[in-house]
């Protein structure tokens, strides 16, 4: 166990070491959410219901969809980085060392996870001087929740990269199809029940609705609803998912 | 260092069935140099590959630095270096960053892994490159940061896949003297492949030749090039009349074979050509066979290759080489 953390932690330097040497690379991952926040989020203040007590009450809804927005854009392109590895040579030359495969996965994704909390703490930085003030335990929660997404979405994003291995343009024709159905079936940038029945009925099977649905409630400090833990349930589940399908993928990749 | 018994890896793609390599046994000691030498696609990397534990073998097994390939993977990888065909090095890493961080997933500590970063950087005339970003290297700059990452935990035994290919002859030169500094410095057993005949021939002790996944031969390259193809020799006649003579005469000398005649000029392989050479001038010379030209030309590993496969390694085709009976007489 003390080899896996040891592991993953030298992986997960690795990993994040472009970012720390120059720090402008975190704001790459991040341009159709900033987009989106600029030049969509304003129009929301015209929405009925969202804007009920002034324009930062739209803001306090639409942010934690921007949040949610990072691991959508951001998280799911990981795997193109290991696909290049894996063309280049370095992951070879990784698999070559006793690193051990499960910390290979692990601190890709905890990269993965830094990368989108940075992102994160930015976009909340940019929207402060407009009047959005987050609960401050409700930010706290919602970085935990955003971390558990991160891990999830991370993880299959390395599993989806290992099985393209083969033929590359596959990984981004599968993730360029996957992100905008969940992008517009979570209720990430209006409310699903603007929507018709079925698009809500798809909505809930879709596990971002309920990640953004308890960052919106724990953003304005509601703990006391449910959907935190809906939300949670949903993350945490994901997290599972994605790291089991990861490794199993990574012990996998030499052949 | 390597002991492989009946190493086999059988690939299967598409319905097709592709016996990469074929019950390869193989025994490297400690300290040797060894290359496989083949054409693409004979089996050289996938050897490599299942002795370095990246594949494992069909059937056969193999110990490498006293472990097996199968059974003991990670102690396996703590004792060998791996320098593979590709680059090592994320593009977007600094270059010392990946030295330092190979030592750490060696299980160096990180004062250590900064230590040897910062001695094989300067071994290998990389320091002034330490802060440099991996993509922005030349070609053998970037071969040689792949060879400080193969030895940052110093390990007994180095692979080198392909490890000049791509590279032009200055650096290719340069990276080999690297490569020979290393194994004297250090003591590394080496085990390299290559396609490049002249780097076989010149740097290896031993040359382990492949093709369609078999050893077809293995000896030092002397050896290897004087049992198995021979020298040969060349006399370029005055004119047509002695031609038939010539050939008579060359059929007698012994141990005589692929004697040829094109035009004027005999060539046939004979073991120690240069002492053999007088002796068939002056009997020519009795024979009133008037004799323009005679050279002796030392073989190659092509030779050895083409003698053992009857195809060349350096066209790399697969078809034999056309002889037409009127030509081979002997």
């Amino acid at each position: 166990m003390t080899t896996v953390i040891a592991d993953a932690t030298t992986v997960f330097v690795r990993q994040w070491l472009p970012s720390w040497r120059s720090p402008a690379g975190l704001l790459f991952g991040m341009l159709q959410p900033l987009l989106f926040l600029v030049f969509f989020g304003p129009l929301l203040g015209g929405v009925d219901g969202l804007a009920a007590g002034g324009a930062a009450d739209s803001w306090a809804w639409f942010v934690p969809g921007v949040l949610v927005m990072l691991a959508l854009f951001g998280t799911t392109a990981t795997g193109y980085g290991l696909l290049t590895e894996m063309q280049t040579g370095s992951l070879e030359r990784l698999l070559v060392t006793p690193l051990n495969r499960t910390a290979m996965l692990v601190g890709r994704t905890l990269n993965d996870v830094a990368t989108l909390l940075a992102q994160a703490l930015l976009i909340v930085l940019v929207v402060l001087p407009f009047g959005v003030r987050p609960h401050p335990l409700g930010l706290l929660v919602a970085l935990l929740l955003l971390a558990a997404l991160g891990v999830g979405v991370g993880a299959l994003s390395h599993a989806l990269a290992i099985a393209c291995r083969a033929h590359h343009e596959t990984f981004y024709a599968i993730q360029s199809s996957l992100l905008f159905p969940l992008l517009f079936l979570s209720g990430l940038m209006l409310p699903l029940d603007m929507g018709p029945g079925w698009m809500q009925t798809v909505g809930r099977w879709n596990p971002l609705t309920h990640v953004v649905d308890a960052l919106r409630a724990v953003f304005v400090g509601r703990y006391d609803t449910g959907l935190l833990g809906v939300g949670a349930l949903s993350a945490l589940a994901l997290a599972v998912v994605g790291l089991a399908l990861g490794t199993r993928a990574m012990r996998r990749a030499s052949g | 260092m390597i002991r492989a018994r009946g190493l086999s890896k059988r690939f299967t793609s598409k319905g097709h069935v592709v016996e990469a390599v074929t019950d390869l046994d193989l025994d490297v000691e400690e300290g040797e140099l060894v290359a496989f030498l083949g054409p693409n696609g004979a089996g050289k990397s996938t050897t490599l590959r299942m002795l370095a534990t990246l594949l494992p073998p069909t059937a056969g097994s193999a110990t490498v630095a006293g472990h097996d390939v199968v059974r003991e993977p990670a102690q396996v990888r703590r004792r060998i270096g791996w320098i593979g065909q590709g680059s090592g090095a994320g593009h977007y890493h600094q270059v010392r960053d990946e030295v330092v961080l190979q030592g750490r997933a060696y299980g160096l500590s990180w004062r250590e892994a900064r230590r040897r970063a910062d001695e094989l950087l300067a071994a290998l005339d990389l320091d002034g490159l330490a802060r440099r970003m991996v993509g922005t290297l030349s070609g053998g700059q970037r071969r040689r940061l792949d060879i400080v990452m193969g030895l940052v935990h110093a390990p007994p035994l180095l692979f080198l896949d392909e490890p000049s290919t791509g590279l032009d002859p200055h650096n290719r030169a340069r990276l080999w003297e690297h490569v020979l500094g290393v194994r004297e410095r250090f003591g590394t057993t080496l085990l390299l492949t290559t396609h490049y005949l002249e780097e076989a021939d010149a740097m290896a002790e031993r040359v382990v030749i492949i093709d369609h996944g078999r050893v077809i031969a293995d000896d030092a390259p002397a050896r290897l090039k004087a049992e198995l193809a021979g020298d040969r020799i060349v006399v370029d006649l005055a004119d047509h009349v002695g031609v038939a003579a010539a050939q008579a005469a060359a059929a007698h000398l012994p141990g005589a074979h692929d004697l040829v005649a094109r035009g004027t000029t005999v060539s046939l392989r004979v073991p120690r050509g240069s002492e053999v050479l007088p002796g068939f001038l002056r009997r020519l010379d009795e024979d009133g066979v008037a004799v323009r030209s005679a050279e002796v030309v030392r073989p190659t590993l092509d030779d050895v290759f083409l003698s053992q496969t009857g195809r060349s390694l350096r066209d790399g085709s697969a078809a034999p080489q056309p002889a037409s009976e009127a030509e081979v007489l002997v």
